[in-house]
């Protein structure tokens, strides 16, 4: 049943980049547990508003889990406690009255802090501009169904297409690596009889990308895997390895 | 000002052949001249996207703007459902011809034939080039495409990708614009919004869409971008409702610059409410959440026959599960016996509200219908409906507590879609030269009502294989005219409005927070320019519209600097442009006294209810010309000429 | 040179020379089994691999190894925590399938390498280097270079170098554990399904090997009370 809960909100404010943040605390009362973690930060925000101050900033959107701009580290976890959940998707019945809730941005060298709780994650689509594509134009294609595509090659494909690059994964990583995101994008298209023409080329620059802007490299510790909002396996992972090796040894 | 004619520019010839034709005799611009133009993408969703990414590729040097952090986050990402063509993939009897005449019988007889007619011609292309891309559409075990059914429609032609076919398509489009920013044919400025469109009149004394004004959201700082062309691909207004299945940022802000600035505004009343949202939980909610339409495929909507079971439900003292099958109503299946459960959304929207307004209404606040699964469960066992629709129920599941696959769903119809938006001709080009409108922004082809999967299909269509062409007929005049210098004078005066504009929302310093005043103009606008309308109720909202507006300017709050980042400056400016088009809404509802697709008139209607057209007098677009700050709008008015079609009364009983 | 220039090529090297070593520690495991049975027969294996010119190439190879190995995850841990960042958490929590050695392999690493030096200076310092510099700084009642036997009966009769060698082979398990798969995983011979099968092969076969080595440790010290 819903019920109201109060808590304590301690959240990360932060004016700039460059700038030195700390963390604030709020006290929150009688929150419905119906409430969603995002609502839940607009009453917070109503509140300081109210109050004459700024609102905490934080990225999001759609608020239904798919656009991937939301991006709160919530008690110690990318997207809070729930798994296969973006923290838009959160809702406050997970936490329990009296408890402290700890709200931080991102923490990474490639997503900086812009302000509160909002970080630039425009690296990410840097790699994406390196490689993460067919090399088409628009036309001159042939029929959708001129290539069959088995459908167990197909669903593995979406399952790594189902990435919305929130970033979670390089959040969650000791070593802010950007390896699941990499993959999921290299594997959708290597798998893809499509993609496979370019899967070397591909593989090489989007990982070089990844390299470039400064993200860890992976120790497979499957942090990323355990909070990531879409459940992307890390054998992604080993496929973009595999594709990587395969296309360096090819050289 | 009467003296205004509207040419749709319709190109001649029979119907199957206007594109070609069109395409055929158009003019060109020959690749050395195309580096020599730039042109302004505002938006990055499907139609966006795919659209400057085709410009890009063609050579033409494009500067794609979007709000968000990354074009990826555009709000077509959260279309579930599917994409409709017109493949016949499925050997089930579909055409060309059948999809437009689906598209244009689900719009209740009020959208451009030519114009649907393209669409349902290029459908087929689209879905050749996604998956050229790599989107990963759903197969059969045979290695070819799969197909499902959905509203308004008796083939099944959408192609989809799991639950989440807008994403990959988005993300499709957003390759192909990614490669073309590495091929540098593209420049993106992410976390831009457009603040005003610059005009500038060439040596005709003709006035010409030549740039935009933006505010840099991260910095604050205002900016100038000047080009040949400016698309607009900003998507639509249903956050004027303030609860919709929007994204919280989507907003109408750069379609209403345009029509301020002369680009009429068509069909605003036409506003699709999607049938299957989860309910309204709490005044807290920010947003609703949509169920894909897909849903309906299997699941079966029902409420109590009775009155007392409807009356214990919402008190909470009897389970849905323990109403026998005699004591449910399917209403859908009873009122409409061929399409049931899949009729358009429009319709069954309304049979819900009919249901709710009876007392038959389920949930704690009789706002909600069930939505069950237990059938399909029955026939297909657990386990396929789980693959078929399983992220749909956790997303619930997670949302409501419930467990679907063991209680039926509740959903509740919500603000989903606007059919209205910005005028466009056969071109996409808008009633300002140089100007053009994409995807959900402009209003060309639903109509008065979208059918399911469509959304997609159009964003797509317009930018991929439309767009490109046309804007080509109006560059081709263009390639004497050097790049602009943003040091003209109407760009000074266009930031001079903009700055002044920022400075005076945000000396207001009142006391009310944006979405306080927004949350009201949400409620007006559900209230009386909702799923039923009336002459009375129209002209309430735009006496409440006016005092929102009041309130706006005496009791908003700011807090912050505007020459930083301020997100709460970003959205007071938007709700005072969803204020204007609240009022555009009621404009155009109270003169269209008639009830077609997504506008209900509750005067007219025929005895068993349903919508009633009055085609002898509305079979027009509604263009509405902005006349100055405080002042009605002009209508103008584009007849509706069905050379092709048999206009007839919707009919999805039999 | 992708080996040094790409994240993925800095962890073939990484997985490559950790396997190697791995394989060495079968074979080092195996080796001292021979102890288990007769500490003549493990002498005559010690002549076997002494100062001898394919002991030595093996030696210097390990060697090789073991510093690629070690200067590879000192590269590595620097350059990942720098991309983390220099402000950190204040609140982390290990997700389930997370483990715990997964995110500690420099501190496991760490300790091995201590234990590895103790141990060169229990075993190797007093045999083959005694051999290639032909001296004769022995233990009393080491009977020349290649009495490891001796050695072993000695080391492991002192509860505290049973104890450092018991920390130090619980060490190298968590280390291996996570190794093992992990190495696999990095050379991309993984999948959903041979995920979970590397996990439990590494895990048996990890487990096996530090079992050889505990087995000759515990033998000598339960000796060494009777």
């Amino acid at each position: 049943m819903e019920k109201n809960i109060s808590f304590k909100l301690k959240i990360w404010r932060q004016r700039g980049p460059k700038e030195k943040g700390q963390f604030k605390v709020y006290e929150m009362k009688d929150i419905p547990t119906d409430t969603s973690f995002l609502e839940m930060l607009d009453i917070l925000n109503e509140q300081l508003i109210n109050a004459g101050e700024e609102p905490v900033v934080f990225d999001h959107d759609c608020r239904e889990g798919i656009c991937g701009m939301c991006s709160l580290y919530i008690n110690g976890h990318p997207h809070g406690p729930a798994t296969g959940a973006t923290t838009c998707q959160l809702y406050m019945r997970r936490f329990k009255d009296g408890e402290t809730i700890t709200v931080e941005p991102w923490r990474s060298a490639g997503f900086p802090v812009i302000r509160d709780l909002m970080v630039d994650r425009r690296a990410y689509d840097k790699i994406m501009q390196a490689g993460g594509y067919v090399s088409i134009n628009t036309g001159g294609v042939p029929d959708a169904n001129a290539i069959p595509i088995s459908k167990e090659k197909a669903d593995l494909a979406m399952d790594a297409a189902s990435c919305i690059g929130c970033g979670a994964c390089v959040a969650a990583c000791k070593n802010g690596s950007a390896m699941l995101f990499v993959s999921a994008k290299v594997s959708q298209l290597a798998l893809l009889p499509q993609g496979q023409v370019e899967a070397e080329r591909r593989a090489k620059a989007m990982l070089s990308k990844m390299d470039e802007l400064g993200f860890g490299n992976c120790t497979n510790t499957r942090a990323c895997e355990a909070e990531c909002p879409k459940c992307i396996s890390i054998s992604n992972i080993a496929r973009l390895n595999r594709e990587f090796i395969a296309a360096k040894l090819n050289d | 000002m009467a003296t205004i004619k509207i040419d749709s520019k319709i190109p001649e010839g029979p119907l199957a052949e206007k594109w070609s034709n069109y395409k055929a005799h158009q003019k060109l611009v020959n690749p050395a001249n195309k580096r020599k133009l730039d042109i302004i993408v505002v938006g990055s969703g499907l139609a966006g996207a795919s659209a400057a990414a085709t410009l890009g590729d063609l050579g033409f040097k494009v500067k794609c703007f979007c709000i968000q952090d990354s074009p990826r986050r555009a709000h077509s990402i959260a279309a579930q459902g599917g994409i409709n063509a017109a493949k016949n993939y499925q050997n089930d009897g579909d055409s060309v011809y059948r999809l437009f005449y689906d598209t244009i019988k689900g719009g209740d007889y009020r959208s451009r034939e030519a114009n649907v007619y393209r669409l349902a011609e290029v459908s087929n292309n689209i879905i050749d080039q996604c998956v050229a891309q790599g989107v990963p559409f759903a197969r059969e075990y045979g290695g070819t495409l799969a197909n499902r059914s959905f509203g308004g429609a008796q083939v099944s032609r959408t192609f989809y990708a799991r639950g989440q076919t807008g994403q990959q398509l988005l993300l499709g489009a957003y390759s192909a614009l990614s490669y073309q920013v590495h091929q540098g044919n593209v420049e993106l400025f992410t976390r831009c919004e457009m603040l005003d469109l610059v005009m500038i009149k060439d040596e005709e004394g003709k006035e010409r869409a030549r740039g935009i004004i933006y505010r840099d959201l991260v910095t604050g700082e205002i900016k100038r971008c000047s080009a040949h062309a400016v698309v607009i691909g900003t998507g639509g207004y249903g956050n004027t409702y303030f609860l919709s299945t929007n994204a919280m940022g989507s907003n109408g802000s750069a379609a209403m610059q345009c029509y301020r600035k002369g680009a009429w505004f068509a069909n605003p009343a036409f506003a699709q409410i999607h049938p299957t949202c989860i309910p309204v939980h709490g005044d807290k909610q920010s947003k609703l959440t949509l169920m894909s339409e897909s849903l309906r495929n299997d699941g079966r909507i029902w409420v109590p026959k009775k009155l007392e079971d409807a009356k214990k439900l919402q008190a909470g003292e009897l389970n849905p599960n323990d109403i026998p099958d005699e004591d449910r109503d399917f209403y859908l299946e009873r009122r409409y016996p061929a399409f049931g459960n899949l009729v358009p959304r429009d319709v069954a929207s309304r049979a819900a509200k009919e249901r709710c307004d009876k007392g038959y209404g389920v949930n704690n606040t009789g706002l909600a219908v069930f939505l069950d699964f237990k059938y399909a469960i029955q026939r297909l066992g657990k386990q396929a409906v789980a693959d078929k629709y399983g992220n749909l129920f956790d997303m619930y599941e997670e949302i409501t507590d419930v467990n679907p696959y063991e209680n039926p769903m509740m959903i509740f119809p919500a603000i989903h879609y606007t059919m209205g938006g910005i005028w466009v001709d056969y071109e996409l080009q808008t009633s300002i030269p140089g100007l053009f409108a994409i995807g959900e922004c402009n209003f060309s082809d639903h109509g008065a009502n979208r059918l399911g999967a469509s959304a997609l299909m159009q964003g797509l269509a317009d930018g991929y294989f439309v767009l490109p062409y046309t804007i080509q007929n109006y560059l081709a005049d263009q390639i004497q005219v050097p790049r602009f210098s943003t040091d003209l004078p109407e760009f000074d005066a266009a930031e001079k409005a903009v700055k002044e504009k920022i400075a005076k929302i945000m000396s207001i310093n009142g006391k009310r927070s944006v979405d306080s005043i927004h949350k009201e103009l949400g409620h007006i606008m559900w209230e009386y320019v909702g799923m039923g309308r009336t002459k009375e109720s129209l002209e309430t909202a735009l006496k409440k519209l006016d005092e929102v507006e009041k309130t706006f300017w005496s009791d908003l709050r700011v807090p912050g600097d505007a020459q930083t980042l301020n997100v709460e400056l970003e959205k007071a400016l938007r709700l005072l442009d969803f204020i204007e088009i609240g009022k555009l809404m009621a404009y155009d509802g109270l003169n269209r006294e008639e009830s077609c697709g997504g506008h209900f008139r509750e005067e007219h209607q025929t005895p068993e209810g349903e919508a009633l057209r009055h085609d002898d007098k509305f079979s027009y677009v509604a263009c509405w010309n902005y006349q100055g700050e405080g002042k009605a709008p002009e209508l103008l008015k584009e007849p509706l000429n069905y050379e092709y079609i048999k206009v007839q009364t919707r009919n999805y009983k039999n | 040179m992708w080996l040094t220039d790409s994240s993925i090529g800095r962890k073939v090297v990484m997985s490559v020379t950790g396997g190697a070593l791995i394989l060495f520690l079968t074979f080092h495991m195996a080796m001292n089994c021979v102890a288990l049975i007769s500490g003549d027969a493990y002498n005559a294996v010690c002549e076997f691999l002494g100062a001898n010119w394919y002991a030595l190439v093996g030696t210097v190879g390990l060697a090789f190894l073991v510093v690629v190995h070690f200067v590879y995850a000192i590269w590595l841990t620097i350059q990942n925590m720098k991309a983390r960042g220099s402000q950190r958490y204040a609140v982390t929590k290990r997700p389930k399938s997370v483990e715990w050695a997964s995110q500690n392999m420099l501190v496991l690493g760490a300790i091995v390498a201590i234990g590895l030096g103790l141990h060169l200076f229990n075993f190797w310092s007093k045999m083959q280097l005694q051999e290639i510099i032909h001296g004769t700084n022995f233990i009393a009642g080491q009977n020349g270079p290649t009495d490891g036997a001796f050695l072993i009966q000695y080391t492991f009769s002192q509860w505290y170098y049973v104890l450092a060698y018991i920390v130090w082979l619980a060490a190298l398990w968590f280390h291996l554990s996570h190794g093992f798969w992990s190495a696999l995983q990095t050379l991309g011979w993984n999948g959903k399904i041979w995920f979970r099968r590397w996990q439990v092969i590494g895990n048996i076969y990890v487990t096996l090997v530090i079992l050889g080595f505990v087995a000759v440790i515990a033998m000598f010290f339960f000796k060494s009370l009777c």
